[in-house]
């Protein structure tokens, strides 16, 4: 639930950024909306900061943003190679659910599904957050009994999880096929009703506003080339344009984790995938929840604007094109059509592709590293999106702090050396 | 759509092929005695490149052996396929593989020699 927050009335953002309401659309109006501010600066890069982000995502922008609002530092950089969120922030297909197995996953997804109930009054941006709950169906008698294992784990770590029969499920979604003869019938499902979608695009937009207004410079066009450091020590970034110098490098890349961490000479599990989606025509609603399938690699929504969007499981092999190929989406939606016998006849009329960044046990890496002042936090694979402000805000903690807090410390690089892996293959509606 | 070009049974469409990740691992032998992080490198650690990289591919639905590609993760382009058990010959590639930090690793170190590769031994072969 949205937790309290200090009534800001028509004061803008702590800096002094005007608010957006319902009130600043009507005055704007007045002047033919010719009055609209930037949402952020466009600064040139000062010679040194207090701490440097790479990467101008979701996860960066929100890392740079609880730096400033949480820990008061704000003496920070947010570099970004292209536009700010035109990476997987972009692309994704805007799931979030905190319904994972191991008490690690419940615990930083969870973190994150709060944030995101408070966010657009945090931000006074509307991310559009619409928790319309998302549902897993079962397919087998194999997969209703690891669900009604999940669902137990789920629940005894304090977050929602419901067990739907077909029936229930028609009842839910009108448009699903329940025959039990199709070659994926529905066997059942789980329902976390607080789950749901947000406008990705502008959560990095809402992030990238509320931190410019506490001090936070943006820098896009700016790709790092470097890393310099010390000894064991960091001491800045080479970039395109210039050297930056700086004590704390927060590494928030995604699919180019490894580009980055071999800079440093640091080694990553990482295995960068193309993940793709699409989006069909608009249609009138006939979708109003999230619908995913682990046995045919699929999850579908409908967004506000009536396109269906769906998206499929990972190609097999390393790629940094943001694309993939046909037979993924193919495969993908011949189940969909089968569950979902209306989409037959839908034009797709987007379709693309993201590099995701995928680790041996499907959970992320929020970690220092061996040199003092480079934290990474990557590995998010295929469910990135969810995490976002999660992940930003324990970041946050992790490099202010120089010590990862409860939730980010089981996330540590070192656990591949350790084993104490958090397994999570099954949680994603996706295979990596 | 990649277009494989397997060894022994000419061009096919990816489908027909399981992609085995980076290639040239070599797993440390059994009895020798390594640190749980520089096992952690064997097991886990992995080049990642955004360029050239040397791969493992089985033809699954085709002959279902195995060989080695060097392809480029930006474009796609396969530079040179190569058989399992082998060294890549092509300039780009001998880079790829000589430069990688791979090489210098513990668990390297501890694995057969590369020069044993091809010859059958009494502990199985390591690639």
């Amino acid at each position: 639930m949205a937790q309290d927050q200090p009534d800001r009335g028509q004061r803008g953002l702590p800096g002094g950024t005007p608010r957006y309401s319902a009130f600043a659309i009507a005055k704007q109006a007045l002047n033919y909306h010719q009055g609209w501010q930037r949402a952020w600066r466009a600064p040139e890069p000062k010679a040194e900061y207090d701490v440097v982000i790479i990467g101008g995502g979701g996860h960066g922008l929100a890392t740079a943003y609880y730096l400033a609002a949480v820990h008061g530092i704000t003496n920070i950089a947010v570099v970004e190679k292209g536009w700010i969120g035109g990476g997987n922030t972009g692309r994704n297909t805007t799931i979030i659910r905190s319904n994972y197995l191991w008490d690690e996953s419940a615990a930083i997804y969870e973190h994150s599904m709060k944030l995101w109930e408070g966010m657009s009054q945090d931000l006074n941006f509307n991310v559009m957050f619409s928790q319309r709950g998302v549902l897993t169906i079962a397919h087998s008698e194999h997969e209703l009994r690891e669900m009604s294992r999940r669902v137990h784990a789920i629940r005894l770590n304090g977050i929602d999880s419901d067990i739907l029969e077909p029936d229930e499920i028609k009842a839910f979604v009108p448009i699903i096929n329940i025959d039990q003869s199709i070659r994926y019938p529905v066997m059942g499902g789980f329902l976390q009703r607080r789950g749901g979608t947000a406008r990705h695009d502008a959560v990095a937009w809402g992030y990238a506003r509320a931190a410019d207004d506490l001090g936070v410079d943006i820098i896009q066009n700016c790709e790092v080339t470097g890393l310099r450091r010390q000894g064991r020590r960091i001491t800045g970034i080479e970039t395109n344009r210039g050297f930056i110098k700086t004590r704390k490098v927060g590494c928030v890349v995604a699919g180019h984790s490894s580009v980055i961490a071999a800079m440093a000479g640091i080694r990553l599990p990482i295995a960068s995938r193309p993940l793709q989606a699409l989006v069909s025509e608009p249609i009138k609603p006939v979708l109003d929840t999230v619908i995913m399938s682990n046995a045919v690699h699929m999850y579908i929504s409908q967004s506000d604007k009536g396109e269906m969007v769906l998206g499929a499981g990972v190609d097999k092999y390393n790629s940094y094109a943001q694309r993939g190929s046909f037979p993924v989406p193919e495969h993908m939606l011949s189940a969909a059509v089968e569950l979902f016998p209306v989409l037959s006849r839908l034009r797709m009329l987007r379709h693309w592709g993201g590099i995701v960044d995928t680790c041996p046990d499907a959970s992320p890496i929020i970690s220092k590293t061996d040199i003092d002042g480079l934290y990474f936090d990557c590995g998010w694979g295929t469910g990135g999106f969810k995490a976002t402000p999660g992940s930003g805000h324990v970041f946050a903690d992790l490099i202010a702090n120089d010590r990862p807090n409860k939730i980010a410390a089981p996330y540590a690089l070192d656990r591949f050396s350790t084993g104490l892996l958090i397994d999570e293959h099954g949680a994603a509606g996706v295979a990596h | 759509m990649l277009l494989i070009p397997c060894p022994f049974c000419g061009p096919r469409d990816e489908t027909e092929f399981s992609c085995g990740g980076e290639a040239h691992i070599a797993r440390p032998l059994a009895d020798t005695q390594i640190s749980d992080a520089e096992f952690a490198e064997y097991l886990f650690m992995r080049d990642n490149p955004k360029g050239l990289f040397l791969e493992r591919w089985r033809h699954s639905a085709g002959c279902r052996r195995w060989f080695n590609l060097a392809r480029d993760t930006i474009s796609h382009e396969i530079i040179e396929v190569y058989p399992m058990g082998k060294l890549p010959q092509s300039a780009a590639a001998k880079t790829t593989y000589g430069q990688s930090w791979r090489r210098d690793t513990a668990a390297e170190k501890a694995a057969l020699p590369i020069k044993d590769i091809a010859k059958p031994s009494k502990r199985g072969g390591a690639a």
